[in-house]
């Protein structure tokens, strides 16, 4: 059960300089030339005033785009490993949104399923999240349709709702308790207040979906939702549950790094053996595969959704693919 | 007669196997639509709102299987298609495309040509507000900015995706023997493909602009490849997109050359 | 934090080259590290993710037998920067390899139960390495049938092995080449592997088949077995999509929801039939 408690708009300062005081990094939403990005901020000054979602989800927090497993140096008939250490820097996310702040269980379920990835745990566990639930949406969020909700509390330690003067302060978790604990005066008794979010309306039936593609594979759909898309990575670059990933190396000769990079299963390449065989060869096999592992996959291996309904891949789709719209219309008959 | 009534009948009467247009999307946004069947004509729009290049999806397999297809046709468009036809990618007999207010049948490429001529290109005020700043800056601070650009690039491909003019089955990015450029998305990776992708366009970019269009964070590529055209043109006199009977400047040979080195 | 890193390979020394075929070799691989070594184990039809360090890794079965110890063999066709890097090693040279991976051969189901392995080209090593098992577990089986093709004779891989299976009395062994890859001298049969196991016409009677070889000859032979009464249970085969983890987190070798790094790379036909086609 949560403790509620009221966050004055003027007591960000005092839980902002606690915060850095600790020695936090806080990354939150910013406004650059109108983009949000998520950029490490050192006051709520720095944060955007009226912001959607930032472009990029904040699973980079936990999963950058570009990271070290292990270097080495190679010699005559000899090979050194040096193992890598990630870098977990004790990092607080504010200001996310509560699909995005949901999404990385999605990412902990591959990450740690039968065997545990060291590089996004460390950075898990000095990661706490203070999200701050929806008071407004565009046409692309459906998180109410994938089980979430803009006042949904999964994934924050704290989640603040904005009211009158400040936020409604929801204290979730130990690392939510531990934040507050570190400016206990900027968190006042909670009068009462009243949790108000928008009102995000159910697009599609999410079970029925699921269930629907299980004698779905081979159905033409796919291929005439894919006609346009041009198999970029923008939509799994930029979703907060896409954790697919490639291992590349760089190296000279005497050594190098073998880094991991996020990858998408849009791409042609992303399947592609050695021998030039395809098992995904066409792109409407490769929208296929994204729907279905978030949607059919994910369901059956981890019991939950590879999706939280954030918009994000709609919002950065070159030629509008939308995703609420195509699933809505593969939950039918 | 608008365009769905102009699709209507190319349709019905067998004379392509597709039209790709327009159609609405997500919040009053314009995306490409394929229509194979008459009586989906009446999805189309062809508006101001319209941006993406569709000649992008002209040199698909997919696309290439069908046959003869129309495009509804921004000037944008129409030099994809020309330079495609230069570039032997598209054949003139294998796309109608349907410009102006999308009843204006062109169907040669002297067509499109003559078309074009009537048509002004302007630059976006917002591009234009950028190279007027670069244009201020020195090259240090040249370089700074495009560092800090690059930097945001997540290396999607949505810009090389997205090109009209990046058809290549095989890209250079996708090499691996060698590895010319790595792919990793850091500072070093996203330079040198941004590089490699300029020049790559240099003398062949039809200036539409949708590669930055596609760019999820917002990186002004497309000023890059602009400029490495407006380059070519000022060094050969000669732009992309003009003509299907155009030379690659940059792999073209010619006796009265002016440069010696080749003689 | 206790947790290791799962992408960390283990050093291995080349202590044996041999050159099965053109551009295929075989690798006979020793851990450097005792510990690691004896630490050590797996079973058949289990996989590796093998390293050449500065080009990347690639992902092969483990084609010796478990039963053989102190070492494991890999054997592998040069077609990628990988393996390139790989062919171009020297005995003596290291490498690295995470493993072993994946799902296995339910070997001790078989026990009283005869064997027909049929396999082509370049995915006989997955066999070999079940087949030097039960051969090393001989009297657990009844009849052990092996039906080896390849492009032409120059093609065969293990062909010493293939010469010691030949001389074994408790070894059926029938090896083919297509049509055109036959030389002078020839005394094997010559012809496709789909229609060399008709004519051959095994009794599915209490019969285990396992089937590895390019997509071609596995879809032309496993229509051959079912005519002649072999129940999708009884076949067996593995599955070899492009994997960079090996540990059903990098989602690229899924097909359908099934992880061939996780939930394979053995499966039955009874199970193929389950999963859509992604392979």
């Amino acid at each position: 059960m949560a403790d509620n408690f009221f966050l004055p708009q003027a007591s960000l300062d005092t839980l902002f300089a606690a915060l850095t005081g600790d020695g936090r990094r806080i990354l939150a939403p910013t406004d650059r030339d109108g983009r949000t990005e998520l950029n490490p901020v050192t006051s709520p000054g720095d944060v955007a005033k009226d912001y959607l979602q930032t472009i990029l989800s904040a699973k980079e927090a936990a999963f950058p785009k570009v990271e070290r497993l292990m270097s080495f140096s190679t010699g005559a008939g000899s090979v050194d490993l040096k193992d890598a250490e990630p870098s977990a820097v004790p990092t607080v996310l504010f200001g996310i949104r509560p699909c995005e702040a949901s999404g990385f269980k999605a990412l902990d379920a591959v990450f740690n399923w039968d065997t545990r990835d060291r590089f996004f745990n460390a950075r898990m566990e000095a990661l706490a999240v203070i999200g701050i639930g929806c008071t407004r949406k565009d046409d692309a969020c459906f998180c109410t349709s994938v089980g979430g909700g803009p006042g949904s509390t999964s994934g924050s330690d704290i989640l603040l709702t904005p009211v009158e003067g400040g936020f409604l302060a929801e204290v979730l978790t130990e690392k939510g308790k531990a934040m507050a604990a570190l400016a206990p005066e900027a968190f006042k008794a909670d009068p009462g207040l009243e949790k108000k979010v928008v009102e995000v309306p159910v697009a599609f039936d999410q079970p029925g979906l699921t269930k629907r593609l299980k004698d779905r594979f081979e159905d033409g759909i796919w291929v005439e939702q894919s006609l346009r898309c041009v198999g970029c990575g923008a939509c799994a670059f930029v979703c907060p549950t896409c954790v697919c990933f490639d291992i590349v190396e760089e190296a000279d000769a005497k050594g190098g790094h073998r880094l991991r990079t996020w990858d998408s299963c849009g791409g042609h390449m992303f399947t592609l053996h050695a021998s030039g065989h395809n098992p995904r060869e066409t792109q409407a096999q490769r929208w296929r595969q994204r729907v279905y592992h978030k949607f059919s996959y994910y369901p059956e291996r981890y019991d939950m959704l590879g999706c939280v309904g954030c918009g994000k891949c709609t919002r950065a789709c070159p030629v509008d693919m939308n995703l609420q719209e195509h699933l809505a219309e593969a939950a039918q008959a | 007669m608008d365009l769905r009534e102009k699709s209507r009948q190319l349709l019905e009467n067998g004379d392509v196997k597709a039209v790709i247009g327009y159609e609405r999307g997500t919040m009053g946004a314009r995306r490409p639509a394929f229509i194979r069947k008459a009586e989906r004509a009446d999805r189309l729009v062809f508006d101001e709102a319209c941006a993406q290049n569709l000649a992008t999806y002209l040199t698909r397999p997919e696309v290439r299987k069908l046959g003869r297809v129309a495009v509804a046709a921004r000037p944008d468009t129409l030099r994809a298609i020309l330079q495609l036809m230069a570039e032997r990618q598209v054949k003139e007999e294998n796309v109608l495309a349907l410009a102006g207010d999308g009843t204006v049948e062109l169907g040669t490429a002297q067509a499109i040509e003559e078309h074009l001529a009537t048509c002004a290109k302007e630059l976006p005020a917002r591009d234009r507000e950028i190279l007027d700043r670069l244009s201020r800056m020195d090259r240090a601070q040249r370089w700074a900015f495009w560092q800090a650009e690059l930097s945001r690039c997540v290396k999607c491909y949505a810009c090389r995706n997205s090109c009209p003019m990046c058809y290549c089955g095989h890209c250079t990015m996708d090499c691996n023997r060698p590895q010319w450029v790595p792919v990793a998305s850091h500072a070093l990776g996203n330079l040198e493909y941004h590089m490699v992708r300029a020049m790559h366009l240099a003398g062949r970019c039809v200036e539409c602009g949708d590669c930055g269009r596609a760019c999820p964070v917002g990186i002004p590529i497309h000023l890059l490849t602009f400029n490495c055209e407006e380059s070519v043109h000022l060094q050969f006199g000669q732009r992309a997109g003009a003509s299907s009977k155009l030379d690659y400047a940059l792999s073209t040979f010619r006796p009265d050359d002016k440069e010696s080195f080749i003689r | 934090m206790t947790d290791t890193n799962i992408y960390l390979p283990h050093l291995m020394r080349i202590a044996k080259i041999t050159q099965e075929a053109p551009a295929v070799k075989t690798f006979r691989l020793e851990f450097m590290d005792a510990a690691a070594a004896e630490a050590f184990s797996f079973e058949t039809g289990q996989f590796g993710l093998y390293s050449a360090f500065g080009e990347g890794e690639s992902t092969f079965c483990i084609a010796s037998s478990p039963t053989r110890k102190g070492y494991i063999e890999c054997t592998f066709r040069e077609a990628g920067r990988v393996t390139a890097a790989l062919a171009d090693k020297e005995e003596g040279d290291v490498v690295g390899f995470r493993g072993p991976y994946g799902n296995r051969f339910p070997i001790e189901q078989w026990k009283g139960k005869n064997l027909v392995f049929i396999a082509g080209g370049i995915a006989l090593p997955p066999l070999r390495s079940v087949i030097w098992n039960c051969l090393d577990l001989r009297d657990w089986f009844k009849d052990i049938t092996i039906v080896y093709g390849a492009r032409s004779v120059a093609d065969l891989v293990y062909k010493d092995e293939l010469k010691e299976w030949e001389a074994r009395p408790d070894v059926n062994l029938v090896v083919t080449v297509d049509p055109g890859g036959d030389v002078p001298g020839w005394t094997g049969k010559v012809g496709f592997v789909p229609p060399v196991v008709e004519a051959l016409n095994p009794s599915p009677d209490n019969t285990v088949a396992l089937v590895c070889g390019p997509p071609i000859m596995i879809k032309l032979t496993l229509p051959v077995l079912a005519k002649l009464g072999f129940s999708p249970e009884a076949i067996f085969t593995t599955l070899e999509n492009r994997m960079k983890c090996g540990l059903g987190k990098c989602g690229r070798c899924n097909t359908g929801s099934s992880y061939v790094c996780k939930d394979g790379p053995v499966y039955t036909l009874e199970q193929l039939n389950s999963l859509p086609a992604e392979y």
